[in-house]
């Protein structure tokens, strides 16, 4: 009994947040990569991206629609389209699919918080994330430079960038679709049903209420800050030195009125949509049951 | 080393638990004993930080809300089934629990040789046996030699030979003067592992008792379930001369709530 007493003194003091964040995360990002879901997602993306990639440089030429390269523009489309599908199904899946087996009432019953579990999960996601879309756009980089196409280096870094801004804000959303759900199931469905929402509604939604509610262009630019894949849209192109025309009246507002400060707007949209939805999913899962 | 007070648990409208107080102090081994849905997962849960509640409840002084982390690292806890990501291998599974439980340099080996699971350390979590993953919790629970272990049902998914030879193991490796919550609606279990018996009803703590008061009192029923032939084998097993009652293994296997 005396060892176990002087456990109690010596056991004390808990491992501090950080560490206990980056052994949840290495078993996040491990079982992550792990995962056919995650596979496919890759897959897709990269062959997506090797396709446009290998068509654009076989067509010659690196200016093309606008001043900004064909390839860039292709490869924003596939991002706009597979990176938020993959992010919030990843981020759907995190927690409600531990609470369905079990897993998450087991983990939070060790000397953990409910803090660090989430965020280490994230971390975990996110490292998945970042290397799918490195994978992705870096087998397209290496095609682009083997073909000696124009499109720079720089622009397809930003784009990576940019791609893991967007994933990140979307895995913070999945992530509190996932904590607000008991199962894996209703999760992965409400994530699918936002990615259609914010791929095809919210530009239909946009022209529909700019037409029906006759909204100045400043509220139509406004407008469109709210949906991130429209915030990664325009801050790819501005960042592609492209002109915001391509984008309509909103952008050609956006450009003369804002100007360079559009990195500025562009990147605190994001950051909000990275931040809050995350604070949103940590106060809900400190208060929730995990069973 | 542990103490409850007061403690009320609503889901809506229903209390789960209903002021609820019970202290157990250090090298205690109390059994809460109680139907289906008389509480005591649901009291486990709250004693781990895993369900909000009114009331207090303190591990080793630590509240077990507001400063959970520093309370469960006291606690080692099996469940009643393991949970596990179950593609790691034994070995790696006991590494990545003593890695949060802040151990740098885990004995992995010697953890699972504790529980006779050394010769499977290789294989994935999902190749082992229901009885082998409950070794397997054990040895994790008991990584770091917590002062506190709590066991929640923990042989309700074995079978009868699994059931004998965990709670032999459990008998071993929780004593020494570790402060042993469990729940259990197994008389077997309460007999060997229990120094009190806390019985709940819907939610209410209705008495604390010694295990031989406890088991005293069960007799009939043990006896009316088991017939009158069945009932004669365990009145000799129950009733050892100038000792305590006690149940042996095979009588109280089948006696349950």
């Amino acid at each position: 009994m005396s060892a176990l007493a002087a456990n109690v003194s010596a056991l004390c003091r808990p491992r501090p947040a950080g560490r206990n964040i980056l052994t949840l995360a290495h078993r996040e990002l491990r079982e992550a990569t792990r995962s056919k879901r995650f596979i496919l997602y890759s897959v897709a993306f990269a062959a997506l991206g090797l396709a446009v990639s290998l068509v654009s440089a076989s067509v010659g030429g690196g200016s093309g629609l606008a001043g900004f390269g064909r390839t860039t523009a292709g490869l924003i489309n596939i991002v706009l389209l597979v990176v938020p599908l993959m992010a919030l199904s990843a981020g759907a899946g995190a927690i409600a699919s531990d609470r369905e087996r079990g897993m998450l009432a087991y983990l939070l019953a060790q000397p953990v918080s409910r803090l660090e579990v989430l965020l280490g999960k994230y971390l975990g996601q996110a490292g998945a994330l970042a290397a799918s879309i490195a994978l992705g756009l870096g087998s397209c980089a290496v095609i682009l430079a083997w073909k000696g196409a124009a499109t720079s280096p720089s622009s397809v870094a930003w784009l990576a960038g940019l791609s893991l801004a967007l994933a990140l804000g979307m895995l913070s959303l999945g992530m509190l679709v996932s904590v607000l759900s008991r199962k894996v199931s209703v999760a992965v469905g409400i994530a699918v049903f936002l990615w259609l929402a914010l791929v095809f509604i919210s530009d239909l939604g946009l022209m529909a209420g700019a037409v029906a509610l006759r909204l100045r262009i400043e509220e139509l630019f406004a407008l469109s800050l709210l949906n991130p894949l429209q915030v990664f849209k325009m801050w790819s192109l501005h960042a592609a030195e492209a002109t915001l025309d391509v984008l309509g009246p909103a952008g050609l507002y956006a450009t003369e009125e804002y100007g360079q400060r559009l990195h500025l707007i562009f990147g605190a949209c994001m950051l909000a949509w990275i931040v809050v939805p995350l604070a949103a999913a940590g106060a809900v899962f400190s208060r929730r049951s995990p069973t | 080393m542990i103490r409850i007070e007061g403690v009320t648990k609503r889901f809506g409208r229903a209390a789960a638990l209903d002021h609820v107080s019970l202290e157990l102090q250090a090298g205690d081994s109390v059994a809460l004993w109680g139907a289906n849905g008389a509480g005591k997962t649901t009291l486990i849960r709250c004693v781990l930080g895993l369900l909000r509640y009114e009331g207090r409840i303190e591990v080793g002084g630590h509240d077990a809300t507001r400063h959970g982390k520093a309370a469960r690292l006291l606690v080692g806890y099996v469940p009643q089934e393991l949970g596990f990501q179950d593609d790691l291998r034994v070995a790696e599974a006991v590494a990545f629990f003593a890695r949060l439980r802040g151990i740098t340099r885990p004995d992995v080996r010697g953890s699972l040789a504790a529980v006779g699971l050394d010769p499977h350390r290789g294989k994935r979590v999902r190749e082992l046996s229901g009885g082998m993953k409950q070794r397997l919790a054990l040895a994790i629970a008991l990584l770091g030699d917590p002062p506190v272990l709590v066991l929640d049902e923990v042989t309700a998914s074995l079978d009868a030979v699994g059931r004998d030879e965990f709670v032999a193991l459990l008998k071993q490796l929780s004593g020494g003067g570790r402060t042993v919550l469990f729940a259990s609606h197994r008389l077997e279990e309460v007999s060997i592992l229990a120094g009190r018996v806390a019985v709940l009803d819907h939610g209410r703590l209705v008495r604390t008792v010694s295990r031989d008061e406890f088991l005293a009192e069960q007799r009939p029923r043990l006896f009316r379930s088991l017939g009158r032939e069945a009932a004669g084998t365990a009145e000799a097993g129950c009733t050892a001369p100038g000792g305590p009652p006690s149940f042996t293994a095979r009588s109280c296997r089948e006696a349950s709530l």
